[in-house]
């Protein structure tokens, strides 16, 4: 009874002892902050690796905000923030402010690697669309196949909801920031869009590649005269397939200390793996190591 | 010394009673607490200068100009270089599921109800009311999922639709959910009928199914109008059916065979990343203000049928 008793006591003690120790760790570490900051469309993705560079490094927190990519870029002019987010390179009149308000240059880093796919269904005769093509469907101008040399038949419009990154770029970049049309039928997440198009024979839709099966990609030409290209992982990574961009991180000259480690473990193995999780590519190998400075 | 344990009793019933009063209270403060903070959230788009600029009430119900050579137009497109905010398609989108789902369940709910009620054995009774009722446990997301991908299909195929996702897949769905909200008010309607009613109709020599619908049904017509108003209450806020269901195109027409976009499906997709403190953002929780009224008032109405129900039956009956 009576060791029974004290067995207990000193189960609690132990208890409070990990507990206070813990307290002290995470009360120490809170020196360590880093802040992140930018493109609404590298949130979930600035977060997905803050979340696991903290687990890894305990000690550390990584803040990460959105705004879009212009806050981000405002924010590091103001020193509001360590990090930038960016989907866009920076302006050179960015670069500029930067040096003139700072007294540094802008450090460029390429993080990830952004392409949007289109899909038709498997039964769609269609081979390759161009880019003016594309904004003519979704701005709801062209409404039937065989407009474009298909089949006589309507088009039925999938694509993303518009808190998503994925219907961001593709409105600036293949709408040139006109509205998608209010036919346009929105669907949760690329994998139920390609769901959707594999059962509709008249539907298209849009959406990362790593994505895609059961539906026909349609090639993507950037005019009527240029070669049209398919999204493979190797044409978005040469730049040659029209709808791909990188992704960028800013820093208010080069990373030093905490900004350099986390920074490096962003573009290695382990921080690339984490891209491909949240839908988008990871760098290709070459610049896998070295950032670029401009 | 006799008087202790007694004390200790009535000490013992304070406090549970006092327990119980508590927590009666609490959902009570909730509700009213969830609705002024939702209500908060929308009070910038009447006093915030620059979101009122963005979006006020009436660019979210008037028709907008938003080229100079085309009719005024009512679109909802917040995420646009000029944003659009009008809650005229989304309600269009809300009515016309809501409506297709009364269309269809109100009839086979009611059916069944008078089916158990009045005509089926003990036996029957003891399986159908169960088995209807436990259609109500299914998760709307497994309905709605369901929807997606066999449902649709099929109505497809039936109808030989354009539009796979659509109002009618939206509202079919929807109509599977509030069946057993029906049927089960329904059915406690048509059996609280007095006997006295039933045996007076046979007595003067109507048959069962005269009797049943001619008197049964009528005498319960304000339980099961309540059960009607309940469930189109239901259809309204739900989200996750028609989210999936309904192809979520924010078209302000009435053709049913289109895709729709529901107020709920709205915040439902929206406000997890909208910018904090954004017009965006405070619309949003306007849209929720407006269905929280909406489905209160509805199912106000509903429990005032029920109490008329309530107090025209006894009062029959003395």
């Amino acid at each position: 009874m009576n060791t029974d008793k004290t067995n207990f006591r000193k189960k609690v003690i132990a208890l409070l002892g990990i507990g206070l120790f813990t307290f002290g760790l995470t009360t120490l570490s809170l020196a360590e902050t880093l802040s992140v900051k930018g493109s609404d469309t590298m949130v979930i993705l600035g977060q997905k690796w803050a979340e696991v560079y903290m687990k890894q490094n305990k000690g550390v927190t990584v803040q990460v905000t959105g705004g879009g990519s212009g806050t981000g870029i405002a924010a590091l002019l103001n020193g509001t923030t360590d990090i930038c987010q960016a989907s866009r390179p920076m302006k050179p009149k960015e670069k500029l402010d930067l040096k003139k308000k700072r007294g540094v240059d802008a450090y460029e880093l390429s993080v990830a690697l952004d392409g949007l796919a289109l899909f038709v269904n498997n039964k769609n005769p269609l081979q390759e669309l161009t880019i003016s093509q594309l904004k003519e469907i979704y701005t709801g101008e062209v409404t039937n196949w065989n407009e474009l040399g298909g089949p006589n038949q309507k088009i039925i419009l999938y694509g993303r909801e518009n808190n998503s990154g994925t219907y961001a770029y593709f409105k600036e970049h293949v709408l040139q920031d006109e509205d998608f049309t209010p036919r346009t039928q929105t669907l949760p997440g690329t994998a139920a869009i390609i769901n959707a198009v594999s059962k509709d024979v008249k539907g298209i839709g849009y959406g990362g590649i790593a994505y895609g099966r059961g539906v026909k990609f349609i090639k993507i030409k950037k005019d009527a005269k240029s070669p049209s290209y398919e999204p493979s992982l190797a044409n978005v990574e040469n730049g040659s397939y029209p709808i791909s961009r990188y992704l960028y991180w800013y820093t208010a000259g080069a990373p030093k200390g905490i900004i350099k480690k986390y920074a490096d473990w962003v573009v290695s193995p382990a921080g690339q793996s984490i891209v491909k999780n949240v839908g988008y590519y990871p760098l290709p190998r070459k610049t896998n190591l070295t950032g670029k400075k401009k | 010394m006799k008087i202790g344990p007694f004390k200790i009793k009535r000490v013992h019933e304070f406090l549970i009673e006092r327990l119980i009063q508590v927590t009666a209270w609490t959902s009570i403060v909730t509700i009213v607490l969830i609705f002024l903070f939702v209500g908060k959230e929308s009070i910038p788009l009447f006093t915030h200068p620059e979101v009122k600029q963005e979006a006020n009430i009436s660019k979210l119900f008037v028709p907008q100009q938003y080229s100079p050579d085309k009719p005024p137009k009512s679109v909802w497109q917040p995420v646009s270089t000029v944003p659009k905010y009008s809650l005229y398609p989304l309600m269009v989108g809300t009515l016309k599921a809501t409506l297709i789902a009364i269309l269809f369940s109100v009839p086979i709910a009611i059916a069944a109800a008078l089916y158990t009620a009045e005509f089926a054995s003990p036996r029957a009774r003891e399986i159908i009311k169960p088995t209807i009722e436990l259609l109500a446990s299914v998760p709307s997301v497994v309905i709605g999922f369901f929807a997606l991908i066999v449902l649709a299909s099929i109505l497809q195929t039936v109808f030989k639709l354009d539009y796979r996702l659509n109002g009618i897949n939206a509202g079919v769905a929807l109509g599977l959910a509030i069946i057993p909200v029906i049927y089960t008010i329904s059915e406690d309607a048509l059996i609280s009928v007095p006997r006295t009613y039933k045996e007076a109709s046979l007595a003067l020599g109507a048959n069962p199914w005269q009797t049943a619908f001619k008197v049964v049904l009528p005498a319960a017509f304000p339980g099961i109008a309540a059960a009607v108003i309940l469930g189109f209450g239901r259809a309204f806020g739900e989200t996750m059916i028609v989210l999936m269901a309904s192809g979520n195109a924010a078209i302000g027409n009435w053709d049913f065979t289109e895709s729709l976009r529901t107020l709920s499906a709205t915040i439902a997709t929206e406000l997890a990343e909208v910018v904090h403190g954004s017009a965006h953002y405070h619309v949003l929780f306007f849209i929720g203000v407006f269905l929280f009224a909406i489905t209160f008032g509805i199912n106000f109405l509903g429990s005032l049928f029920i109490a008329r129900f309530k107090s025209k039956l006894s009062g029959a009956r003395s």
